[in-house]
């Protein structure tokens, strides 16, 4: 779509970004992929509103739609928050991740980075030992290391990407990955030994330590890093050619080192770069023409 | 009060071992007489008693919920003794026992006589269950016999566990003492932090916070350990609203060695499942919470087979913002008190080919046993003139409800089993007329 035409497709519409937790990438994201079709947009934060002083998530959602917000962009530490907002409002709520639930949006934009990625690839260098035809993910294996239990991030792109053919190897300490994550859909496995899980895989997405969200679950951090980060000696050692990908904020030092997050393999700012255009997508979506159309008709009949 | 004749009804009185067409004279509030059809007519013209016609339906003690919130005192805006007893009446119940999480938490004998008090303008017998702890904290003993004195029927921290050891055989010896069962709600809280759903591959899809099997199966073997060094005693452990297979196969095995162990089960922990959460639906959120298939079945299989005494509704009224709230946040339970007879019908008669006449004792003489209430649960002559009327094959639709609170899963749904009268003390209910409420 040309950018003129592209600029004018949400033209006034109001969308609400509805932030219970801190965000640098998703919010920003969000609001420039709103503004670029051509929304108006309003943050309500937390910290600065009167969700302070113990208005409802319901009460917070109905006062938004009574302003106007055609479409509620929410985050929230709660999981399943967004069909609660959805159900009472009866407003297209798009979910910017809810507790340790999903984050779908993230998962779309790692998906777009992933067939971006390995279908280049394929013309340069042999990463993918399958062809890629930038549509699906048949023979590619994606291995998500670290806190899979409280990552909202490792439960969206394990639902997401074997729906594309991909297999999914999660990685991790038994604290942070129990057995039973393998069983939440198909496609998904688990192996604990990172290097081997490294061998195996056409992309390695790396994940931070919640320790907001480690609720008194003692973590001996030393050894978390002895076996999981994810460092240059590792890569070159068992995945030479493998996407490297992280849904931020990274701990540098932790998780993953900086020679990796900065290297060759990495596609993290990639992956940032995506999220706007996802998001104009979704949001295209969300409002797009059946709302468009509704929303014309309310105005319309609005008395003038 | 005129004298009542209710002519044709399949009378089902499990523990007179009847299961046959019968009239019921009811005269000055008690059972005057039970006789073949007919038989009673002349007794009955003699009384100028009203005639109820029953035939086709069943008539039966009236049922028992050994496991209700009534929210007062000190929470009327969820329900009201007034309120709670006319949805029970609606239910077919005519004996209530009132868990003791009020506000305050009733642990003295002068709430359980104020919850007792003609002016709660109950529509049915209310026994209150007394605290275990002074303000189920854990930790003080309340005093039973002046508890039993007062008109508690067994005693509980029903919401929270007793946890400690010591407290608990403490407990089980104070109640086996002045002949008090003690109910415990078994969930090891140590490990249930954070927690509102069953724990298991949904719980880790919907990114919330477990329930194990073993937070619940180890509470009841710990208490079945501390029963088994208390032989010697009339020690009675009862246990609450029990959800697993695990802590069913324990009350089986200490049944089978001579243990005074009870327990009950509720309608939603047979009839749904964690499947019933969907989208974050607050009215699936209970504690404990909705389990497993494999559990559920094996929960049916014990309510089939005795293992389960009685089926009791652990009715939990909310207002409506408290269930409107992130799942996580919102507080535990349902209403069940109208809907226990349709889903016992439907899932366990109707789906699971469980006798009627089995459902009928888990409903009447079964928590009757539980709670040694001697007066409840049977219409032989001379008892108490409380029984219900139902047609167990006519559906109805659960549209309304004489709950002050409507969280309930069940809206909606079509069941078995209409109720056609509830009479207690020989009075006719109706639970339309909410006197006072």
């Amino acid at each position: 779509m040309p950018v003129p035409r592209r600029a004018k497709l949400l033209q006034k519409r109001r969308v609400a970004l509805l932030f219970y937790e801190s965000s640098t990438r998703t919010r920003t994201s969000f609001e420039l992929a709103a503004k670029s079709l051509g929304a108006d947009t309003v943050l309500v934060s937390a910290l600065s509103s009167s969700i302070e002083k113990g208005e409802s998530l319901k009460d917070t959602g109905l006062t938004l739609r009574a302003l106007g917000a055609e479409c509620i962009i929410l985050r929230h530490p709660n999981s399943g928050a967004p069909f609660l907002l959805a159900r009472e409002t009866g407003l297209p709520v798009l979910n910017a991740g809810d507790g340790m639930h999903e984050h779908p949006s993230q998962a779309l934009l790692d998906l777009r980075t992933i067939l971006s990625r390995l279908g280049r690839a394929q013309h340069t260098r042999a990463v993918a030992r399958v062809p890629i035809d930038e549509k699906t993910l048949t023979g590619v294996t994606v291995t998500i290391t670290g806190d899979i239990l409280h990552s909202r991030v490792a439960r969206s792109n394990a639902l997401l990407l074997p729906r594309l053919g991909a297999q999914v190897v999660l990685c991790g300490p038994p604290e942070l990955l129990p057995e039973i994550a393998a069983d939440i859909g198909p496609g998904i496995s688990i192996e604990r030994d990172f290097e081997r899980a490294l061998a195996r895989s056409q992309v390695v997405m790396m994940l931070r330590i919640q320790k907001e969200r480690l609720a008194g679950l003692q973590l001996d951090l030393a050894r978390y890093i002895e076996r999981y980060q994810l460092n240059g000696e590792r890569l070159r050692r068992y995945a030479p050619e493998a996407l490297v990908m992280h849904p931020g904020p990274m701990i540098r030092g932790l998780e993953i080192t900086s020679d990796v997050a900065d290297g060759p393999q990495s596609a993290i700012t990639e992956q940032v770069h995506h999220g706007v255009a996802v998001r104009m997508a979704l949001l295209a979506r969300a409002l797009g023409s059946t709302a468009a159309r509704t929303h014309r008709a309310t105005r319309k009949a609005r008395p003038a | 009060m005129s004298a009542i004749l209710i002519r044709g009804g399949r009378l089902i009185d499990p523990a007179a071992g009847i299961d046959a067409t019968r009239d019921l004279l009811l005269e000055q509030g008690l059972v005057a007489a039970v006789g073949a059809p007919g038989a009673l007519d002349a007794a009955a013209r003699e009384r100028h008693a009203t005639a109820l016609d029953a035939t086709g339906r069943v008539v039966a003690p009236g049922f028992i919920d050994i496991h209700v919130h009534l929210r007062e005192p000190g929470q009327a805006y969820k329900e009201t003794i007034a309120s709670g007893t006319r949805a029970a009446a609606a239910g077919g119940f005519t004996t209530v026992c009132a868990m003791p999480n009020t506000t305050p938490v009733n642990d003295s004998p002068e709430i359980t006589r104020w919850m007792q008090a003609p002016e709660r303008n109950a529509a049915i017998r209310v026994l209150p269950i007394a605290a275990a702890t002074r303000g189920s904290m854990g930790e003080q003993l309340t005093d039973y016999a002046a508890l039993k004195a007062a008109g508690a029927v067994a005693i509980s921290d029903d919401g929270k566990p007793i946890l400690g050891d010591a407290i608990m055989r403490d407990a089980l010896a104070l109640g086996a003492r002045v002949g008090l069962p003690v109910i415990q709600h078994a969930e090891n809280t140590d490990c249930t932090h954070g927690a509102s759903m069953n724990l298991g591959a949904l719980s880790f899809r919907l990114g919330l916070r477990g329930m194990s099997v073993e937070a619940e199966s180890s509470i009841v073997e710990r208490d079945i350990a501390l029963l088994a060094t208390m032989r010697d005693t009339p020690a009675h452990l009862h246990v609450a609203h029990l959800s697993t297979a695990a802590a069913l196969d324990a009350v089986r095995r200490a049944k089978a060695e001579g243990l005074r162990v009870t327990c009950e089960v509720a309608p939603h922990h047979f009839a749904l499942t964690e499947q019933a959460i969907g989208d974050y639906d607050t009215h699936a959120k209970m504690n404990p919470p909705l389990r497993s298939e494999q559990d559920r079945l094996a929960l049916i299989a014990g309510l089939a087979d005795g293992t389960v005494d009685a089926i009791a509704t652990d009715h939990a009224p909310h207002a409506p913002h408290e269930k409107e709230q992130e799942f996580e946040r919102t507080p535990n339970g349902i209403t069940g008190l109208e809907t226990a007879l349709g889903l016992s019908l439907q899932t366990l008669h109707h789906e699971h080919n469980i006798p009627l006449a089995r459902i009928v004792e888990l409903l009447t003489s079964g928590p009757a046993r539980v709670l040694h209430l001697a007066q409840c649960g049977s219409l032989i002559k001379g008892r108490p003139a409380d029984l219900v009327i139902f047609s167990p094959d006519e559906t109805w639709t659960y549209a309304t409800s004489h709950s002050l609170s409507k969280n309930s899963p069940f809206l909606g749904w079509d069941l078995p089993g209409r109720v056609y009268a509830t009479i207690f003390g020989g009075w006719v209910l109706d639970p339309a007329k909410s006197a006072g409420a």
